[in-house]
């Protein structure tokens, strides 16, 4: 299988006034397309850092970092804004939708900055992406009229649009409720099952039944890494869920 | 990035600011308004004194006596008595750039007729005078050669001198009417001519022959002035130097030796009042520039607040590809459209007001295409200027920490 993600003995040490903060003591894994990663750790664990590296936001100190097989490390803030335009998808736990802006055009933000792409292969990039997380019907609605549940499928929705090579959540599912976030669960392994490949950073250690690999953090350092032999279906869990009173 | 994308995403964020948009602009839309309207208004005025100077004769020029600067205690011109009768003959008969030239003499009193009199100043002239001060006679006639060579004691006067002595609305020609005791039939009345730009009452006056005035009047053989008429105006400042040269010559001046004469010019009269005019209109549109730079500010201040405001929107682009110089172009497309768009409301408004200035308030209105250009173009470099620095400030943003801004 193609490895999307390489890490080789990743560094990054931070300089606070005086004392340099260590935040990654040497990070290495591979990851294969396809795969399902939750990469756990407590605050202060270097869990943010390694986000921010895996999604080309942040270089490291030392080390080599492949995405896709293009090397990250030496490249400019500009080479990389535009790499993470093609292989990257992020979802983040408060998901950062464009205020009084509707479904489809938060949808088509990261195509806006992709030249090769024609206004009109764009709207119908977001509207089948729109489909895929199960909002075909919400198209026109306004970021500020949704549900924490629905916003974020808007935000996956937008991670989709541009077919990356991995898509990184941060707490994706932080700010929802049980059901709701079961909910966001389900359409993660659904797309996980269309082979997609799929990075969840959170401290929430229930999530890695869902997964098919976990990798857990202490202090910068890759202290477990283990594939989920027995990977539970987030949909039986959502079925078996007291229903809301409301509903 | 493609730059009708950049267009579309700085609408899009305008747009979902309305209300903040509009009341940036409006610091544009005053700053380019008032700059048009002063600038309007100062033409304006400027105009309407060139139109009252060239009905005053535009080429126009006048020889008094005296120098026009000179040491030590300097004399009242009317009382030197250097400008002489032949001087007007040898500049009659030499200056080749002159088109007219007539003598000029003046003695005040009051003049009588029947029961009414009116006090004024009797100007002696000869018939070029008419020509000179672009005067014209409505009525019966000008005096003629023989009348000057005889002192005939004939006049023609203006409008304001015959509504004051003949009040009751009879022709004056034929009419005597006495100045000084002395008495002067009237042989023409000349077109009213209104006031000047001065103030001054052009229909105030009575012509007579300058030998008249010298002989019968005033009892002098000098003259208080020689009025010409330059065959144009572009050809005056060469006649000026004739006339100079003449007159230097009839007053056996050496070289080194200053005039004893001054001659002035209507463009120097024209130039002295846009001296004003001008001064004026620099000043208006110096306040009217301050109040395009506030708006500039006004700029400044609300996209650096959403810079702030909007910080994680810009992490989020980031995020998603946008490069700084994406989000560089955005905001000062953002900062141009407001400029442009305030500044075309702006002129709109500026030309409104000038037009309701001119119907309203009746002041000449005069609105040069080049002022328009000029606030547009100023507006739009006020945009880039002052969207200048809060761009680059959202450009250098860390996307890490834009996005989780709160």
């Amino acid at each position: 299988m193609k490895k999307v993600i390489e890490l080789d003995n990743i560094r990054r040490d931070f300089q606070v006034g005086e004392e340099v903060v260590h935040a990654l003591r040497g990070v290495s894994f591979s990851i294969t397309e396809g795969e399902f990663v939750t990469i756990m750790g407590t605050s202060g664990s270097g869990k943010s850092t390694l986000l921010n590296t895996l999604g080309c936001l942040d270089t490291p100190t030392k080390g080599e970092y492949y995405l896709d097989g293009i090397s990250v490390r030496t490249m400019t803030k500009s080479e990389r804004a535009v790499l993470r335009n093609r292989k990257i998808g992020f979802v983040f736990q408060n998901y950062n939708l464009l205020p009084k802006t509707t479904a489809v055009e938060n949808v088509e933000l990261p195509l806006m900055y992709n030249t090769a792409v024609s206004a009109k292969e764009r709207r119908k990039r977001a509207i089948d992406a729109l489909m895929a997380v199960g909002l075909g019907d919400r198209l026109e609605h306004k970021s500020n009229q949704m549900s924490g549940g629905q916003m974020q499928r808007v935000a996956i929705a937008r991670a989709l649009v541009n077919d990356p090579a991995v898509i990184l959540a941060d707490e994706a599912t932080g700010n929802l409720d049980t059901r709701t976030s079961f909910e966001i669960l389900v359409l993660f392994q659904k797309l996980h099952a269309e082979g997609r490949t799929i990075i969840f950073v959170t401290h929430n250690p229930d999530i890695a039944r869902y997964s098919s690999r976990n990798i857990r953090l202490r202090d910068g350092k890759v202290i477990e890494d283990t594939y989920n032999t027995n990977i539970q279906s987030a949909a039986e869990q959502l079925a078996q869920l007291p229903k809301n009173d409301e509903e | 990035m493609n730059i009708t994308n950049l267009f579309k995403i700085a609408l899009r964020a305008l747009a979902n600011n309305k209300m903040r948009a509009f009341l940036t602009m409006l610091g544009i839309i005053i700053g380019v308004a008032s700059v048009i309207a002063m600038l309007a208004i100062g033409q304006g005025s400027k105009t309407s004194i060139q139109n009252q100077i060239s009905t005053m004769g535009s080429n126009m020029i006048m020889i008094q006596p005296g120098a026009d600067r000179m040491g030590g205690v300097r004399q009242d011109p009317a009382s030197m008595q250097t400008l002489k009768l032949e001087n007007f003959e040898a500049i009659r008969a030499q200056a080749k750039l002159v088109t007219a030239v007539s003598p000029s003499v003046s003695a005040s009193g009051q003049l009588i007729a029947g029961s009414n009199n009116y006090p004024s100043q009797v100007t002696g002239a000869n018939q070029d005078y008419l020509h000179i001060r672009q005067l014209k006679v409505k009525e019966g006639s000008m005096f003629t050669d023989n009348d000057i060579k005889t002192s005939a004691k004939v006049c023609v006067i203006g409008k304001t001198i015959v509504d004051n002595l003949f009040p009751d609305g009879t022709s004056p020609i034929g009419k005597i009417i006495r100045f000084n005791q002395v008495p002067f039939k009237v042989v023409g009345v000349l077109q009213p001519k209104g006031f000047n730009a001065m103030g001054m009452d052009q229909d105030a006056i009575v012509i007579a022959p300058y030998t008249t005035v010298m002989k019968r009047l005033l009892a002098q053989t000098y003259l208080s002035m020689i009025f010409a008429s330059a065959v144009s105006e572009e050809y005056s400042p060469m006649a000026v130097d004739e006339i100079s040269q003449i007159l230097r010559r009839e007053h056996n001046l050496k070289n080194g030796q200053a005039d004893d004469f001054t001659i002035r010019t209507q463009e120097e009269i024209s130039s002295m009042l846009n001296t004003t005019s001008t001064l004026m209109t620099t000043l208006l549109a110096c306040i009217a520039g301050i109040s395009l730079v506030v708006g500039g500010i006004g700029i400044m201040n609300i996209m650096y607040v959403s810079v702030t405001e909007r910080t994680r929107e810009i992490g989020l682009r980031m995020s998603v590809g946008a490069r700084g110089v994406d989000i560089l172009s955005q905001f000062l497309i953002e900062a141009i459209m407001i400029s442009i768009t305030g500044g075309l409301i702006g002129v709109l408004f500026g030309c409104g007001i000038s037009m309701l200035v001119k119907y309203v308030a009746n002041w000449p209105i005069y609105i040069q295409p080049w002022t328009v250009l000029l606030s547009f173009a100023v507006c739009t470099v006020t945009g880039v200027f002052f969207g200048w620095y809060p761009a680059k400030k959202a450009a250098n943003l860390d996307p890490i920490e834009a996005i989780r801004y709160e």
